[in-house]
C-alpha cells in the first residue's frame, strides 16, 4: 500500500502541498505515482508563472499514461525541482521528498484534504 | 492530477478488453497464478485474464529483456490444434497464408480475415507435423478464433465431401495449455542450460520461426524460437500442471544472467519499439492487411478460394494502403511528449490521420507511435503533427521498425 505522507495537505487530483515552509513546496503523491508507473517526463511551471487554483500547471509523463498536474494553491511559482527535471525517476522513489516538483509563493489555498482524509478517501497509508 | 489512459488501453497500452466476454465473468487466472502473487506482481485484466502487469518497474523490466532475458507468462494466448490429413489444405482456406506450405518443425505469422477483408485476428501457426498444426490467437480472440475455425471447416468439409476429402478437426486447448517466454540476448543460453545435450542440440540450433519438442524440467513441452519483443527468445507451450515447475527452472537458470519476471506493461512497449501491431490497437475488423502493411502476409497466389479473397484481391487491385486510402506509419516524436492511442494526426492544423499505439520509447529515449495516415503523407520524412491534448507537436514519419537489434 502507498504511503501518505503525514503533515502535508492534499488536493482531491493527488498534488501534495507543504507549508511548512515559506514558499510552499508541491509534489504528487505517492498513491498517484504509483498508479503512474515509471514516470520518463515532467513538464512543470516556469518561475514567476501565476496560477489558480485547480489550473492545469504541467504534466506527467510515465511509459503508460500522462497525467496533468493541477496547482494545488493560488499564487507565484517560486522555484522549479531542477533534480526531478532531469531525473524523473526520482518521483517514483521519493515523492514527499528529492522528488518534490516546485515552489509557490501562496496568495490563496483550494480546496485540501488533510492527509488522515486523504488516505481514508484514496486507500492509502498514513506515514 | 488526472490521467489520461485512453480506455482502449489497458494499463501498459494494451489492447481493449475482448467484446467477447461479458463483463459480468470474472477473469480468468493461470496456472502460475500463484507465482505471480508471490513475486509481488501488479495485476491487470487482460483479454479476459487477470494477468501480471508488471513486478517492479516496468522500465527495469523492459531494459532486461533488451539487455539480458525476461521471463513471461503469457497462457492468455490462446492455443487451437487443427489436425487431420487436409489440415493444411483447409488452414489455406481459413487464413490468407499459405500454411499448406509450412514445412514441419517451422512457423508463419497470419491472418484470419472476415469475407470483407477485416482482420478478425492476427496469429501464428506452427505446423507441428504433416497433419497438425498448432494455431495462436490472441487471448481476447480466442474464442471467435475457435468459432470461425469451427464454421469454415464445416464449409471446408462440405466443399471436400464431394471430391472425396477427409476430415479436419479443430481443437481448443487453450483451457489446459500455459505459454511461457524467454525473450532476450542471453535466452537461449538459459535455456540451453536446462537442456539435455540431444535436446540443447536442437533447440539451441532453431532457425527465427522454428519449433522442436524438448524435455524442459522433466516436463514435454513445445519450444518455439518466437516472440513478441524484437529480441531473440523462446516460447514454450506446456501443460497446465507443468507450468509452476517451468517457470521456476528457468527463473533458476537465470540467475546471474539479469533474467527478470517481466509484465504486459514493457511487452507493450517492447513490441511497440519492433513495430509490431497490437490486436485492438493496430489491427481490427475494420482494417484491411494493406492498410497494415501486411499485404506480403496474403498470399493472393496460393491455389484455391479462401475466406476474403475476393475482397483482398480487389483491395490489391485498387492499392489500397499503397496508392489509396490510409496506411500504418511509425512517428518519431521531436519532443518529450509522447503520442498515445487515439489522438488526432493533423496536417497543417486538420486531422488527417489516427494514433494506434504510442508511448515514450525506453530504450531510444524520445516518443514513438504507430498511426494510420493517408498513403500520400506515409512516406518517411514527412512531417506532421500529433494532437497532444490541444497543443500539437512535431512528429516525423520514420521506417519501421524502431529498434533493430544487433544480429
Amino acid at each position: 500500500m502507498s504511503t501518505v505522507k503525514a503533515g502535508l495537505r492534499y488536493s482531491e487530483d493527488h498534488e501534495w502541498l507543504d507549508t511548512a515552509e515559506t514558499p510552499a513546496k508541491v509534489g504528487v503523491s505517492a498513491i498517484a505515482v504509483e498508479a503512474l508507473g515509471d514516470v520518463v517526463h515532467l513538464e512543470l511551471p516556469e518561475p514567476g508563472t501565476e496560477l489558480a487554483a485547480g489550473d492545469v500547471c504541467g504534466e506527467i509523463e510515465s511509459t503508460k499514461s500522462v497525467a496533468d498536474l493541477y496547482a494545488p494553491a493560488a499564487g507565484t511559482v517560486v522555484e522549479v525541482n531542477q533534480a526531478v527535471l532531469d531525473d524523473p525517476a526520482l518521483l517514483n522513489e521519493d515523492p514527499y521528498g528529492a522528488g518534490w516538483l516546485f515552489t509557490v509563493e501562496v496568495s490563496a489555498e483550494g480546496a485540501l484534504l488533510s492527509a488522515e482524509e486523504y488516505a481514508a478517501r484514496n486507500g492509502g497509508e498514513l506515514a | 492530477m488526472s490521467q489520461d489512459i485512453p480506455e482502449t488501453t489497458s494499463p501498459g497500452g494494451t489492447e481493449s478488453t475482448s467484446q467477447d466476454i461479458p463483463e459480468t465473468t470474472s477473469p480468468r487466472l493461470t496456472a502460475l497464478h500463484a507465482v505471480h502473487e508471490s513475486l509481488g506482481a501488479h495485476f491487470t485484466d487482460f483479454g479476459g485474464w487477470q494477468m501480471p502487469l508488471k513486478y517492479g518497474s516496468e522500465l527495469a523490466e523492459h531494459r532486461a529483456v533488451r539487455e539480458a532475458a525476461g521471463l513471461f507468462d503469457l497462457s492468455h494466448m490462446g492455443e487451437v490444434r487443427v489436425s487431420g490429413a487436409v489440415a493444411g489444405a483447409f488452414l489455406d482456406f481459413a487464413l490468407v497464408g499459405r500454411l499448406s506450405a509450412v514445412a514441419v518443425g517451422r512457423a508463419k505469422y497470419s491472418l484470419l480475415c472476415a469475407e470483407d477483408g477485416g482482420i478478425i485476428d492476427d496469429l501464428i501457426v506452427y505446423r507441428l507435423a504433416e497433419d497438425d498444426y498448432l494455431v495462436v490467437p490472441n487471448a481476447g480472440n480466442t474464442a471467435t478464433v475457435v468459432a470461425a475455425l469451427d464454421e469454415r471447416a464445416g464449409a471446408f468439409i462440405a466443399l471436400g465431401e464431394r471430391s472425396g476429402r477427409a476430415d479436419v478437426t479443430v481443437h481448443d486447448a487453450s483451457a489446459e495449455t500455459s505459454l511461457i517466454a524467454v525473450q532476450g540476448p542471453r535466452a537461449e543460453e538459459i535455456l540451453l542450460r536446462m537442456l539435455s545435450a540431444e535436446d540443447g542440440a536442437r533447440a539451441g540450433g532453431l532457425r527465427y520461426y522454428s519449433c522442436v519438442p524438448a524435455t524442459v524440467a522433466g516436463r514435454a513441452a513445445l519450444v518455439a524460437r518466437t516472440g513478441y519483443t524484437g529480441e531473440d527468445g523462446f516460447e514454450l507451450f506446456v501443460d497446465n500442471a507443468s507450468a509452476p515447475a517451468v517457470w521456476s527452472a528457468l527463473a533458476e537458470a537465470g540467475e546471474g544472467t539479469g533474467l527478470l519476471p517481466c509484465g504486459l506493461a514493457c511487452r507493450d512497449s517492447l513490441r511497440l519499439e519492433a513495430g509490431m501491431p497490437l490486436y485492438g490497437n493496430e489491427l481490427s475488423r475494420e482494417i484491411s492487411p494493406y492498410e497494415a502493411g501486411l499485404g506480403g502476409v496474403v498470399a493472393l497466389a496460393k491455389e484455391g478460394d479462401f475466406v476474403g479473397r475476393a475482397a483482398l484481391q480487389q483491395q490489391k487491385d485498387d492499392g489500397v494502403g499503397t496508392t489509396s486510402g490510409r496506411r500504418l506509419v511509425g512517428l518519431q516524436g521531436l519532443s518529450r511528449r509522447a503520442a498515445r492511442s487515439h489522438y488526432a494526426v493533423l496536417r497543417d492544423g486538420r486531422p488527417v490521420g489516427e494514433v494506434t499505439s504510442g508511448q515514450p520509447s525506453p530504450t531510444l529515449g524520445h516518443p514513438v507511435a504507430l498511426a494510420y495516415v493517408p498513403v500520400e503523407l506515409s512516406a518517411p520524412g514527412t512531417q506532421l503533427d500529433v494532437d497532444l491534448r490541444g497543443r500539437p507537436e512535431s512528429f516525423e514519419v520514420v521506417a519501421l521498425p524502431f529498434y533493430r537489434r544487433q544480429k
